[in-house]
């Protein structure tokens, strides 16, 4: 059982009387990988600025090791960030970017040289030591942000979309990288993103937000079965999210029709959401399935086929298939029990 | 690239206005009056030496006190919200839309022996409570015709040009460059220190240029407040031209040696600078 390190309690946040964080309730495990997903202005990147210092809470607790750590400015803070931009002080060569914080701390400079040699190791910057920063890529600027973080050994690293700025590629290279260096530090790593691919991989521990509330915590797999919401349905991967009635423990009615499912523990004739990933859909001949429709149109996505299949009740189905159909066909759907999600509507 | 010839006219301004008149006064220093090549202008010119002394000294006295005044005011403005940043700027600049000479010939009437401000320390009392405990005959201070008057007037003609290019380059500064100072240890002082002014340099240096190369060369300044005691460069080749002494020949030497001892110190300093961003001045 890992040791809680930090723990946020009711935490909110008012900019300019606007309620940017309500009541946040989280904590955060030692040498965890937490992830705040979330839409741009859902106050992720305001929850990890309060974390590391930069803004305190206008109400609630922040908690660092059991003490509370509200007013405790950034530098007394064994919390490390790397920045959006990387913030490299471009007046300084590499290997004086990744050692100013243990020059701050006045280690002996034998001390600083090997661990900043380690740090550049890390993450792939060996010899880079005397270059200046503008001679740099973005990939490697963002390298040396997170050297320059982590060679003070941090307890906690916060990352604030550090990948944002870089291309496709690269991006995937790096989240194998930083997911490969979080576990080689052992420290926990917190990171802000509001790409929910870059999450699902990475983390160990998701927190979906949005307007400033908590949606729903849980492992990437949890998140992406059991959204607890719409919104967490939608926000995460492809969705199909359909109006539905529980008619009982086990059914379930959308659709005009009823359909066995795995939840239970609603009220009876409750009004519900009720979400079918793309991929759980199954095709088969018009009478064979379970909704019978029509395929509207479809777009070629590189692995699979995106089609949008009308049903009779008029809801377009999204559906992700290795096969294509051509525009017009007709064609049956069917979902197994355990791929139907049934959510309380907000 | 395709609008190049936009930039003609200004080239041909350029050469007519600045080149042209350039290689002229080059031609003139190595010339006498009695015409062909000479350097006995420069001959001539060792005597004025202490002028040029002067000259350098009080300009780089003016420059550190305009550094001194102008980076804390500066880095103040430039924390501010937007709004106190363009009433500071317009409060900065206020002064400079009136006439130079104008606001030259206030600070004569301030500095006066019989000016406002004697006048105000006698109506106050302040010269008699001076000359009571100290049993001195102090009258006035004496300000006026000093080296000091002429410092002021240089600082408080030119501050602006101090300000102006440094709060430019530290509004610049990306604030999460600050913010990563502080997050890895860095207190305010030392993340002034090691990342704030280190990355203001270019606006210092920018900043003492623009305010070192008007007062190395100022002339009305030192003959309204310096009263023709204290002589300076700019004097000295305003006299050749316009003066008694007529010597464009001489008053040509001195402007080009004065302007290459300016470059070759420029030079010196942006050597300083080196790896930072360039000047913006």
């Amino acid at each position: 059982m890992s040791k809680e390190l930090i723990r946020l309690n009711e935490v909110s946040m008012v900019f300019d009387e606007d309620l940017v964080l309500d009541r946040i309730n989280l904590y955060i495990n030692d040498a965890e990988f937490l992830t705040l997903l979330g839409p741009s202005g859902c106050g992720k990147t305001t929850t990890l600025r309060i974390i590391g210092g930069f803004q305190t809470p206008t109400s609630g607790d922040v908690l660092f090791d059991g003490n509370r750590i509200n007013d405790l400015p950034p530098y007394k803070r064994q919390i490390n960030t790397v920045f959006q931009k990387y913030a490299l002080f471009t007046h300084m060569n590499i290997y004086e970017n990744v050692a100013f914080g243990l020059h701050i701390s006045k280690t002996p400079e034998a001390e600083v040289r090997q661990r900043v040699k380690e740090a550049l190791a890390m993450v792939n910057l060996s010899g880079f030591e005397k270059r200046s920063t503008t001679s740099l890529s973005g990939g490697q600027q963002q390298r040396v942000a997170i050297a320059r973080a982590i060679v003070n050994r941090p307890k906690v690293l916060l990352l604030d979309e550090p990948l944002g700025a870089l291309d496709l590629k690269l991006r995937k290279e790096m989240q194998t990288e930083l997911k490969k260096i979080q576990q080689q530090v052992g420290i926990t790593f917190i990171y802000v993103t509001h790409d929910q691919e870059e999450a699902l991989t990475m983390s160990d521990t998701i927190v979906v937000m949005n307007e400033g509330r908590i949606q729903q915590i849980g492992t990437p797999l949890d998140i992406y079965n059991e959204p607890k919401n719409a919104f967490v349905a939608n926000f995460i991967g492809e969705s199909n999210i359909v109006d539905a009635i529980m008619e009982e423990d086990y059914k379930v009615t959308f659709s005009g029709r009823t359909f066995d499912c795995v939840d239970r523990g609603f009220a009876r004739r409750e009004r519900v959401d009720v979400v079918v990933r793309p991929e759980d859909l199954l095709i088969s001949g018009p009478e064979e399935g379970q909704i019978s429709g029509t395929v509207e149109n479809i777009v070629f996505k590189g692995i699979y086929y995106e089609m949008m299949i009308r049903a009779a009740d008029g809801y377009a189905w999204k559906v992700q298939n290795t096969h294509a159909y051509d525009v017009g066909t007709r064609l049956g759907l069917s979902v197994e029990p355990e791929n139907i999600q049934v959510m309380h509507k907000n | 690239m395709k609008k190049k010839f936009l930039a003609i006219p200004y080239v041909i301004w350029m050469a007519i206005f600045v080149i042209v008149p350039l290689l002229l006064v080059v031609g003139y220093a190595f010339t006498t009056r009695d015409g062909g090549f000479s350097l006995e202008n420069f001959q001539t010119m060792t005597q004025y030496w202490p002028v040029f002394l002067t000259s350098f000294r009080l300009a780089l006295i003016a420059t550190l006190i305009c550094l001194l005044i102008g980076y804390p005011v500066a880095y103040w403005i430039s924390r501010e919200s937007a709004n106190v940043r363009r009433i500071a700027m317009v409060l900065i600049m206020l002064p400079m839309w009136m006439n130079f000479l104008l606001r030259t010939y206030a600070w004569m009437s301030l500095l006066e022996n019989t000016g406002i401000i004697n006048t105000f320390l006698q109506n106050i009392g302040f010269f008699n409570l001076i000359n009571g405990i100290f049993g001195t005959e102090i009258e006035y201070f004496h300000m006026i015709n000093t080296p000091g008057a002429v410092v002021l007037g240089m600082v408080y003609n030119y501050l602006p040009f101090m300000i102006m290019p440094i709060t430019t380059v530290i509004e610049k500064i990306d604030p999460s460059v600050v913010e990563a100072a502080e997050d890895l240890g860095a207190s305010g002082v030392q993340t002034f220190g090691r990342v704030i002014f280190p990355l203001s340099l270019p606006g210092v240096l920018s900043g003492i240029t623009m305010v070192f190369i008007p007062s190395v060369s100022t002339f009305a300044i030192s003959s309204l407040l310096g009263g023709g005691m204290t002589l300076l460069l700019g004097d000295l080749i305003q006299t050749q031209f316009y003066g008694s002494a007529y010597n464009p020949y001489l008053g040509s030497a001195i402007s080009l040696v004065m302007m290459v001892i300016v470059l070759v110190m420029m030079a010196i300093m942006n050597h300083f600078g080196e790896g930072e961003e360039t000047a913006i001045y």
